[in-house]
Formats: C-alpha cells, sequence, structure tokens
C-alpha cells in the first residue's frame, strides 16, 4: 500500500518556498514589531510585551487542542499555576535541593504534560461538555492546593518566583528570552498544523467517522496534543513566575483562563495567525482601557458571546480574502480515469473479502439476517436492495463501525476483526458515505490528503521538529492528492474551502480521499446519489478504471441502470436477507428480484 | 464524627444533587448542558442574602423574589445563549455561549456583590449540632423538589409534554405541542430548581460569586456519574459525591478531598463513559 508515483501537475520546489513564504509573512513582521519594541518602548512596554510573550507560550499550544481539535479547554490556567509553582518551588528548593531556573523549566514542562493527559483524559471518549468541565474541576482543585499545601507552596503567603541569570535578569533581557520561547513555540505549533497530525486533528474535530475510516486513530492523535500543550503551559507558568516574581494562589485568577480560550475563539478555529492577534489584542485591551479593567471578564464574556452569535470563524476567517472570490457558477466535473494508472498502484490482487453468515440486529429488526457475500479483487461486486434492506449495514460492517453478532469476515484468508473502523484503512479498505462526511473548513486539497493518513512514515516528533521525513511526506501527499483531484476533474478547485464546493463534487471528491490509501477494496455508499445523468456516466467510468488497477469495489447504489452497467456481480438483498445474487444478466430476469424491487 | 460526615455529606450532596436537577431540567428539552446551572444556584445564596439581610424582606418575601428572579434569568438565558444555537450542528457552540452568560453572571455577581463570602440567614432556626438546619434544609429541599418534579411529570399535562419533548423531540412537535414554549417554561422551572438549591443550601456555602463555578463543576459530577438527563441518577449520584467528599475531608483533610473528588470523576468517566445509570450510545454511522 505504499507505492506512490505521482507525477502528474508536479509543482515547482520554487512555487513551494514562495507559498511557505506568504503563509510566515504576517508572523515575520509580528516577530520584526517585537524584536524592534525595545527601541520604542519603556519597562512599561516591556512588561506588557513579556505578558503576551508568555500568554502565547500557553495559547499557542491550547491552540491545537481548542482551535484543530476543537475540545474547550476552558479552565487552563490550572496548568499555568502548576508550571508556575513547579518551577518556583523547584528553584526555591522547597522539596529537594535548588536547581537553576533552566533546569527547573524543563521538569515543570514534564509535569505539565503529564497533567495535560490527565486533564484531558475525559475527551478521549467523550463530548465537548466533559472536557470542558473536567478542566473547570481541575482549575479549581488547583488553587485549593496551592492554598493548603503551605509547606510546599507557601500556602497564601505565596513563594518567590524564579529569577533567570544574566543576561535575561533585566526588564529586556527577560523580554527577549520570552519572545524566545514564543516563537518556538510558534515554530512547534505549525509544524504540527501543517503535518498530517495537523489534518487528523481537524477531521476528527469535523468529520470523525470519516477519520476513523482513514485510519486516524483519536486518543492516539489527542494525547500528543495534550503532551505538548501541558508542557508549553507549564513552561509559561515557568516564565509567568518570573515575571510576578512573587506568586500567590491569587495571581491566577480564572479570568486568564477566559482570556486564553477566548484569545483562540475570537482568532478563529484551525488557524495560528488568528489566535496570536487575538491574543495581543485580549491583553492590550485592558491596558488601553484601564477604567474597563475591572470588567475585563464580562467584556471578555460579552466578546464571546457575539462572536458565537455572529462571526464564528473569528478573525481568521476575516483575513481568509482567498474564499471571498467568487467561484465559477457553470463548472463540471470532467474525470480523467485514464490518469489513474500513473498515481493508483496495481493492488496485489489474489485476495478477496468474504462474509460468510454475518448477522446483525438492532433491538428486534434483523438488518442483516446471515448474509454471504463476496468481494473478489479487480471486480465491482453491486449491492441492491430495497430502503432498509440493511446495505448500509453491510458495509458498516465491513468498515467496522458495528460489530457482528454471527458469521465471520475474512481479507485474503486471514480473518477481519469485528469492529475497530480505525483499523481498517491499513488492510487495504477505504469506503465513502451515503452523506459526503468532509471535513468543512478546510480546503478541497487538505481533504483530500486525509485519506493518506496511515500512509505518513514520519513520527509525531518527526512532524513538530519538521524533519526532513516530515517533508517528504507532506511532498508526497500535496502530490499525490494534487493528482487524484485531477483524475475526478476537479484539480482547480484544490485550494478552495471545501463547504463552498455543491453536493455532486463533494462525492467525487471522497472517492478521490478513499484512493489516496491505494486501496485494495473500494465501499463505495450510493455514490450517484444526487447526481446529473451525465455525472453519472462519468462516475461509471471512473469507478471501472479503479477495478481495473485491481481494486475491489463493492457499490450500493440505487440507480439500477449504473448497477447493471458496470458491475461484474451483484447481491440483492431484501430485509437483511440475500433475495438473489449473479450475474447483471441473471439479476435482471429473476422474478423475485422484478417483483420486489425493479418493478415491471 | 460518623453523624457529623453523614450530616454535612447529605447536605452538600443535596445541593449538588438540586443542581444536577437544574443541569437536566435544561438538558431535558433543549440537549444542551448549560453552564448557568451553577450559577443561578450561586445566585440563589446571593439574592436570599441581599433580599433578607441587606434589604431586610421577610424570609418568605425573599425566598420568592429570588426563585422569580432566578426563573428569569434561566428564561434569558434561553433566549440569548440557547435558541440562537439550537439550529446548529455543532455541539461546541452551546457550551461557548452558555459559558458567556455563565462568567457574565459571575463577573456582575462579584463586582456588584462583592468577593468575600457573605452570611445568610438562619431560616427556620430549628435543631442543632448535626441537626442544624444547614444540614437538614437542603436535603428537605432536595426532597421536596423531587417530589414536586415527580408529580408534575407524572400527574400533569404539561410534565408529560415535558417529558414527551425529552423523549422524542420530533414526534412531540408532530403531535403539536409547543416546544418552543414549554423549552422556555423548562428554562424558567430550571432557574427555580437551582434557586431552592442555593437558597436552601445557603448556610452552607454562604453567599459568594465563586460558589458558581464551583457547583457547575461539583453539579455536573452527579449528572456525569448518572448519565445525562437522568434525574434519579443526578439525585443518587449528587447525595454520593456529597457523602465521599465529606468522608475524605474528615479522613484525609481539605485538599485531598477535593484531588478524591476529581480523580473519581476522571475514573468513572472512563470506566462508563454513559454514567452508571446511562443509556446506550446513539448510532453515529
Amino acid at each position: 500500500m505504499t507505492a506512490v508515483t505521482a507525477s502528474l501537475p508536479e509543482r515547482t520546489e520554487a512555487a513551494t518556498w514562495r507559498a511557505a513564504l506568504t503563509n510566515a509573512l504576517p508572523f515575520l513582521g509580528i516577530l520584526a514589531l517585537a524584536l524592534l519594541l525595545p527601541l520604542v518602548g519603556n519597562d512599561y512596554w516591556a512588561l506588557i510585551g513579556t505578558r503576551m510573550a508568555i500568554y502565547w507560550v500557553l495559547v499557542s499550544g491550547l491552540n491545537l487542542i481548542v482551535g484543530f481539535a476543537g475540545h474547550l479547554a476552558i479552565g487552563y490556567v490550572a496548568l499555568l499555576t502548576l508550571g508556575a509553582y513547579a518551577t518556583s518551588v523547584l528553584v526555591a528548593g522547597n522539596v529537594m535541593p535548588a536547581i537553576p531556573a533552566f533546569a527547573a523549566l524543563p521538569i515543570a514542562a514534564v509535569v505539565g504534560a503529564i497533567f495535560g493527559v490527565v486533564v484531558g483524559l475525559p475527551a478521549l471518549r467523550l463530548r465537548t461538555f466533559y472536557f470542558a468541565m473536567s478542566t473547570l474541576g481541575f482549575a479549581t482543585i488547583v488553587t485549593q492546593i496551592a492554598l493548603a499545601w503551605q509547606s510546599v507552596t507557601g500556602g497564601g503567603v505565596g513563594i518567590a518566583g524564579p529569577v533567570f541569570p544574566a543576561p535575561f535578569d533585566t526588564a529586556w533581557g527577560f523580554y527577549f528570552l520570552c519572545i524566545g520561547f514564543a516563537t518556538f513555540t510558534t515554530w512547534l505549533t505549525a509544524n504540527v498544523a501543517r503535518s498530517r497530525f495537523g489534518r487528523a486533528l481537524i477531521a476528527v474535530r469535523d468529520a470523525e467517522v470519516a477519520a476513523e475510516a482513514t485510519g486516524i486513530s483519536k486518543p492516539k492523535m489527542l494525547i500528543a496534543i495534550f503532551l505538548l500543550a501541558g508542557g508549553c503551559a507549564a513552561v509559561a507558568g515557568g516564565l509567568f513566575a518570573t515575571l510576578q516574581t512573587y506568586i500567590t494562589p491569587d495571581a491566577f485568577t480564572f479570568d486568564l483562563s477566559v482570556l486564553f480560550f477566548i484569545a483562540i475563539l475570537i482568532g478563529g478555529r484551525g488557524s495560528i495567525l488568528g489566535p496570536l492577534l487575538g491574543t495581543m489584542i485580549l491583553t492590550i485591551l485592558p491596558e488601553i482601557a484601564a477604567p474597563l479593567a475591572e470588567w475585563s471578564t464580562f467584556l471578555y464574556a460579552l466578546l464571546l458571546l457575539l462572536i458565537v452569535l455572529v462571526m464564528p470563524g473569528g478573525i481568521a476567517a476575516l483575513l481568509d480574502f482567498r474564499n471571498r472570490r467568487p467561484l465559477a457558477s457553470n463548472r463540471a466535473i470532467v474525470p480523467r480515469p485514464g490518469a489513474l494508472a500513473d498515481i493508483v498502484r496495481r493492488s496485489k490482487g489474489g485476495r478477496a473479502l468474504s462474509l460468510r453468515g454475518v448477522s446483525l440486529s438492532f433491538g428486534n429488526v434483523k438488518a442483516i439476517d446471515g448474509l454471504d457475500l463476496d468481494v473478489a479483487p479487480g471486480q465491482i461486486h453491486g449491492l441492491i436492495g430495497p430502503n432498509g434492506s440493511g446495505k448500509t449495514t453491510t458495509l458498516n460492517v465491513i468498515s467496522g463501525y458495528y460489530a457482528a453478532k454471527a458469521g465471520s469476515m475474512t481479507l485474503g484468508g486471514d480473518p477481519l476483526p469485528a469492529g475497530q473502523p480505525s483499523l481498517r484503512a491499513t488492510r487495504g479498505i477505504a469506503r465513502t458515505f451515503q452523506t459526503p462526511r468532509i471535513i468543512g473548513e478546510a480546503s478541497v486539497l487538505q481533504n483530500v490528503m486525509i485519506g493518506g493518513t496511515v500512509e505518513g512514515k514520519a513520527s509525531f516528533v518527526e512532524a513538530l521538529l519538521a524533519l526532513p521525513r516530515n517533508r517528504q511526506d507532506e511532498r508526497m501527499f500535496a502530490a499525490k492528492a494534487r493528482s487524484l483531484l485531477a483524475v475526478v476533474g476537479l484539480e482547480n478547485l484544490a485550494d478552495v474551502r471545501i463547504d463552498r464546493l455543491q453536493h455532486s463534487e463533494l462525492r467525487f471528491i471522497e472517492i478521490a480521499r478513499a484512493l489516496m490509501l491505494d486501496p485494495d477494496f473500494l465501499l463505495l455508499d450510493e455514490p450517484a446519489a444526487g447526481l446529473s445523468v451525465d455525472e453519472i456516466d462519468r462516475l461509471g467510468e471512473l469507478i471501472k478504471a479503479i477495478a481495473a488497477r485491481g481494486v475491489g469495489v463493492l457499490l450500493v447504489e440505487h440507480h439500477a441502470d449504473l448497477i447493471f452497467d458496470i458491475c461484474n456481480h451483484i447481491t440483492v438483498l431484501n430485509l437483511g436477507r440475500t433475495l438473489a445474487a449473479g450475474t447483471p444478466t441473471e439479476i435482471r430476469v429473476h422474478k423475485e428480484v422484478v417483483s420486489a424491487y425493479l418493478g415491471g | 464524627m460518623l453523624s457529623s460526615i453523614i450530616a454535612s455529606g447529605l447536605a452538600a450532596g443535596a445541593v449538588y444533587a438540586l443542581v444536577g436537577v437544574t443541569y437536566n431540567t435544561m438538558f431535558s428539552t433543549s440537549r444542551v448542558m448549560s453552564f448557568t446551572a451553577g450559577q443561578l444556584a450561586m445566585l440563589g445564596g446571593v439574592f436570599g442574602s441581599m433580599f433578607t439581610l441587606k434589604l431586610g424582606f421577610p424570609i418568605w418575601a425573599g425566598f420568592l423574589l429570588t426563585l422569580a428572579l432566578c426563573a428569569i434569568l434561566g428564561v434569558i438565558t434561553e433566549f440569548i445563549a440557547v435558541r440562537p444555537v439550537l439550529k446548529s450542528l455543532e455541539q461546541h457552540l452551546y457550551v461557548l455561549s452558555t459559558l458567556a452568560v455563565a462568567l457574565m453572571i459571575q463577573q456582575v455577581a462579584a463586582i456588584k456583590w462583592g468577593t468575600e463570602p457573605q452570611p445568610f440567614p438562619h431560616l427556620v432556626n430549628l435543631g442543632s449540632g448535626v441537626w442544624d438546619e444547614k444540614f437538614w434544609l437542603p436535603v428537605a429541599a432536595c426532597a421536596i423538589t423531587i417530589l414536586a418534579l415527580e408529580y408534575l411529570y407524572r400527574r400533569t399535562l404539561v410534565g408529560r409534554a415535558f417529558l414527551a419533548i425529552a423523549e422524542d423531540n420530533f414526534a412531540a412537535r408532530a403531535l403539536g405541542l409547543p416546544e418552543r414554549n414549554l423549552r422556555i417554561a423548562s428554562y424558567a422551572l430550571a432557574g427555580i430548581i437551582g434557586g431552592i438549591a442555593g437558597f436552601s443550601g445557603g448556610q452552607l456555602l454562604l453567599a459568594f460569586f465563586a460558589n458558581g463555578a464551583l457547583l457547575n463543576f461539583y453539579g455536573f459530577v452527579p449528572v456525569a456519574l448518572g448519565g445525562l438527563g437522568n434525574n434519579r441518577g443526578a439525585i443518587i449520584g449528587g447525595l454520593a459525591l456529597g457523602l465521599f467528599q465529606q468522608a475524605a475531608n474528615f479522613l484525609v483533610g481539605g485538599i485531598f478531598s477535593s484531588v478524591a473528588v476529581f480523580t473519581l470523576f476522571i475514573v468513572v468517566l472512563l470506566a462508563a463513559p454513559q454514567g452508571v445509570f446511562g443509556g446506550a450510545t446513539a448510532r453515529r454511522v
């Protein structure tokens, strides 16, 4: 499942660099302004700039959780507190011999990373609200512990913050240290965001079911992100303690938490520049409106409500000029199945997907009742039947969303375990959905690239540091996705936000996404639903070309013409049982099928 | 010691249970978990203290006014934070909109009422020691509220309409039930229940703005343990949580009781994500 020969519209190296530079330009601009600040500002500005940089160290990590993974961490001040106390206590030597500030910071980061995961555990299995609550609960107990554990934290009296050695012991020296950390975490999180891991996070957020089908493991992804964000938050805490010079539990009000995640939401989801601007604005806001400082949380909350109700896209959506250009209205989907040969590796073949006696019931309804089915490589197998006959359920059993109550599934002789939808992609099984499941806020290209996630070789750490293997992965994904978009005839829309496209285009994009895997088996759930007659013809040609590459296709469809045109074999279901099975010619004259389904 | 653990545990547990019921009451008609639940209970204490101690109203008048104001805030929540996002498929929006309203309530309370805990009056002056009213009053309020809710849901037409909407929103609307009005009514009802929680627990928790966030969490734990929308689960979970917390408080000390509650919360959620009394998950594909 690995061979890739992407050759179609290869983008030149220079174009890639230019695109990367354009993306980095706003960040470089902000960095340049930050570096020039000492020339124009006094110590007061050093304080505000430092605070901004420290907040951003935390928010940049939190952004991956809130903005990318879509989990609402509302109590992240707890991890700031944890980091602040961990660093201060280590430097003060309350529990073990005192160590220098630069040694304490990494230890605090590890502690923060661990607790980042502990707090995040509910998010692995449960809905948004539970994670919001667990972070809120953690925020309340951390402050209580800081108050009560007097021997270590100094209780209500507090503890001195760590002091960094020269040249970082002056206001501007410390400012540059914090800017350094902020630049570093920006770079780290941007690397993650641009890699397959960042795309996977958004995929889990917006299209969890489709993400599973492409082999993305949600728990693994989230744990990696929680580690990173927890570490960032704890480092921010250590720096925050230095900035405060002396910390008490009172310094860590819930208002800070509110500032952190509202900065991200104002900035916009799935963006890094937006939340950066959001953090800067929210840090400055109480300073320039001093009489309102008391009401700052109220204003943040009001802003949050307005954003939710009026402008859910945040600053990032305002800055997204590219997606405001109108799309051509007379677009036609003209697939070029011929190009498939260059992109999709010819399936090894020989392995068949077999179901024997598979049964599944929902309550008293037998959705599938003793079904036998064989999908051979290179063959198109049609699955038809009236509504409720168990067609989609069969696809869901094969792709692991439902575990069959009885029967067995094998893939080339090896058993295919029931359940485990996220392990299907590595077995070479790809699918599309009855209602296209797409990541609405991502571009068409990114949506297609998601399909290849399991083929990436770089680990999370390699992605984090943008090491060569990750860059290789990215080039491979992008080139292959562009080629596949050309195959389905949509290459001109590659950079458009996918939620601006038409339904029929989404159907073809789902197929392109499935092909990213070089699948051995492709499960199509009503791909022709909602397509025009011309489009259905082109779809038929495309499916035939895919099968010709040795892929076994299982096609659930209601358009009888398409089925009889392209299928090698047809199984007719009724009430979960096989009514008939055979070649199109046999099925067309089968008496029961004609009376139960085809009519006439 | 055992008797004081049980007394304070049941009292705190009853308040948590009532906040849990507040969550459930809003959830049943709108499928929204609202962050205002804990704030409503906080306001029960703050308004109660304000009317009876600061403004010198009789207890009954202060009680009724408190409930009325909480009910109004419940309805306001429905109007500005719930209705506009119900149409959206994205579940994260209601978390944010209700959180925004909750934060605003909390901030206004902090500024207008003050950030220090303030006393709450004795209401009936009956009992002392472990039979002090600050212990039995929340339990009694919880019992009466539950009985009243049971009566409402089982015996009255409006209550049955609530149940119908909670069971199947679309079918209920197809039957011609005024879904929107019932939702508003349920938010008013939730306000009243939250108000009762705060008022009856006033002496235990005092009139303190920060109780809102605290009760948001401690009131949500029983809901998570008992399963969303399950009042029986919330009551049992709330009382059990109160007893567990107070037992931990007496046995291992204050810091670790909150750690114990948090650990319990995480462990139970990982072991039984749908709650101990919860139903099966919905179909996803």
